[in-house]
């Protein structure tokens, strides 16, 4: 079920947490709500799931607005940061909730909730209690607690905000089968872009409150609508009024009429990426992004002149 | 090392001197002469009546103030209202004042001259009768389930019950599913506190009762009676009697120990 938001506002006290938001979920797909702490994006999923009243504006799923409808009614299934475990509950209980208050009978509830469990590969851990597990695996509980009710649509507040790199990396691409398999619509609340363009097929920038651009990963990339935008998602290099990507700094030991000199402070190994940092004569840094075969081939060390030129650079007229 | 042993016996040391050894020695002056004398004094019909005094003024006291204070508790942390930083500190007056003035505010306000003395013109008996102390009883051990709960509600926080929520639990199968459990250890200890308060209290009950013997005495109330009268065997029994009603609740109260959370 696809979700429409038109022209949502909240404001708590004098802050705006959403300035005029619209945006559309298509159905079936998972859309990423990107943006730094404080933009708006978890305030405008809580709209979505009812745990907020917007000021004024529509939330519709489907066709229907649901905006003056309580969160228990919406048929959304919601996960939190730090998991929401019903802590005096076991796991197996924790995903029975939802089916047990509808009074569902007790073999239909059994048998999904084994199915549930082995989908989030907790079949063994059903009669442990939340503290008993650890952050990816109460995260899991979780996912498979919401999808019990069978909603229509997922929504995931910043789901592995509070797990270590390891785990989050793992988590992603785990939830990325999920949604292959189950495909609900499914919106991911997150603060790292790196996370939203791995695990999302849409991606909603918001910022103060406000929705700066929508499109597919790689249209945030390629095309950024604006400045904000662009230095969001991926790192960037300004010059005056000029924006170039660090992987668009071409590098080149011979001068060169259009290129300008540069000397390396700097050389990070990253694995197969290196980050070379650059002080121009003129004092401007720049960061440029090259692989292990082209840093061998320029013999890139500190100390070095080199040439730099921008390969491809945007610049936006307000 | 020494100075740990050191720090553990002047910790024991110190409970043993000011707790063990006067309660100790209640215990033992009661079966000094044997059982029987004790047996026999509080068996006797007036300490019967303050006994029986004693566990309904409470029996009352406890579950309202449990069921009023876990609804308040709610209210002041789930909720904003206004006066609700008032509501907060007047929940905390019953601490702050003495028992005694408490007595007195309850004499002056259904007391002759008083605003609602026109409640014993129309047959409603408030001072000196079970009414009269149940109201002073209820005044005075007020806050302590309010004070047990309202930290861990905070603490728990809002996250559980709003994932309830959007699972599809209605407000009340929310505070009975999740809030409720969550709190339950809070609200027993609340509830150990305000029994063991409303079962001991003496200052504000021996004010509006008129310590009519066999009538408005409570335990604390007989024990007082009989230490005056040099009933020195009666009154120490009935202390022990306190003594153990306050156990048993503790006891009873230990039931509600959550069993999962590490």
């Amino acid at each position: 079920m696809g979700i429409t938001v038109v022209e949502v506002t909240k404001q708590f006290g004098d802050f705006v947490a959403l300035d005029d938001v619209s945006v559309a979920i298509p159905e079936g797909s998972l859309t990423a709500l990107l943006g730094p702490s404080g933009s708006g994006k978890s305030t405008l999923l809580r709209v979505i799931a009812g745990l907020e009243d917007p000021d004024s504006g529509q939330v519709l799923l489907g066709d229907d607005d649901v905006t003056d409808q309580p969160a228990r009614s919406r048929g959304v299934g919601m996960v939190f940061q730090h998991y929401a475990a019903f802590k005096h509950m076991t796991v197996w209980d924790n995903v029975a909730f939802g089916l047990t208050i509808r009074k569902r009978p007790r073999a239909e509830i059994k048998q999904r909730v084994h199915e549930l469990l082995e989908l989030v590969q907790l079949e063994g851990l059903a009669k442990r209690y939340p503290a008993q597990l650890s952050g990816g695996q109460r995260q899991r509980m979780a996912l498979a607690r919401a999808l019990a009710v069978e909603p229509q649509v997922l929504l995931l507040d910043e789901p592995f905000g509070a797990l270590d790199a390891r785990v989050r990396k793992e988590l992603r691409a785990w939830l990325r089968r999920l949604h292959e398999e189950v495909h609900v619509t499914t919106i991911i609340v997150t603060h790292d872009q790196e996370e939203a363009m791995e695990v999302a097929g849409q991606i909603a920038l918001i910022n103060q409150g406000r929705v700066e651009q929508v499109g597919t990963p790689r249209e945030l990339y390629e095309s950024p609508a604006n400045e904000f935008v662009m230095s969001f998602v991926g790192p960037v290099n300004r010059i005056g009024e000029t924006f170039v990507r660090p992987r668009d700094i071409d590098l080149s030991l011979e001068p060169d009429s259009d290129a300008e000199e540069a000397m390396v402070e700097r050389v990070v190994h990253l694995g197969f990426e290196v980050r070379a940092e650059l002080v121009r004569h003129d004092g401007q840094h720049l960061l440029a992004q090259l692989t292990q075969e082209e840093v061998e081939a320029l013999e890139l060390e500190r100390g070095l002149i080199v040439y730099v030129k921008p390969s491809r650079q945007t610049v936006f007229t307000p | 090392m020494i100075a740990r042993y050191a720090l553990r016996l002047g910790a024991l040391g110190y409970l043993a001197l000011l707790l063990l050894v006067p309660v100790g020695l209640v215990f033992y002056r009661t079966f000094e002469h044997g059982f029987h004398p004790a047996w026999a004094a509080v068996t006797n019909p007036q300490a019967q009546h303050a006994l029986w005094m004693t566990l309904i003024i409470a029996g009352i006291a406890v579950p309202l103030n449990t069921l009023f204070g876990v609804v308040l508790a709610i209210a002041l942390v789930r909720h904003r209202f206004p006066g609700r930083g008032l509501v907060n500190a007047i929940v905390d007056l019953p601490l702050a004042l003495s028992p005694v003035v408490v007595g007195l505010a309850l004499y002056l306000l259904y007391g002759t001259g008083g605003w609602l003395n026109t409640l014993s013109q129309h047959g409603i008996k408030i001072l000196f009768s079970l009414t009269g102390m149940t109201l002073a009883t209820i005044f005075i051990s007020l806050p302590f389930v309010v004070r047990e709960v309202v930290p861990v509600l905070r603490e728990v926080g809002t996250d559980q019950e709003q994932a309830a929520e959007t699972l599809g639990a209605a407000a009340f199968t929310t505070f009975r599913r999740i809030t409720l459990p969550a709190i339950r250890w809070a609200v027993g200890y609340g509830v150990v506190l305000t029994t063991a308060r409303a079962i001991g209290e003496f200052g504000a009950v021996s004010v509006v009762s008129g310590r009519i013997e066999g009538k408005t005495e409570t335990l604390p109330l007989y024990v007082q009676s009989q230490f005056e009268g040099f009933n020195t065997t009666g009154a120490f029994a009935a202390s022990v009697l306190l003594a153990l009603i306050a156990l048993i609740t503790v006891l009873g109260m230990r039931l509600f120990r959550p069993t999962e959370e590490a």
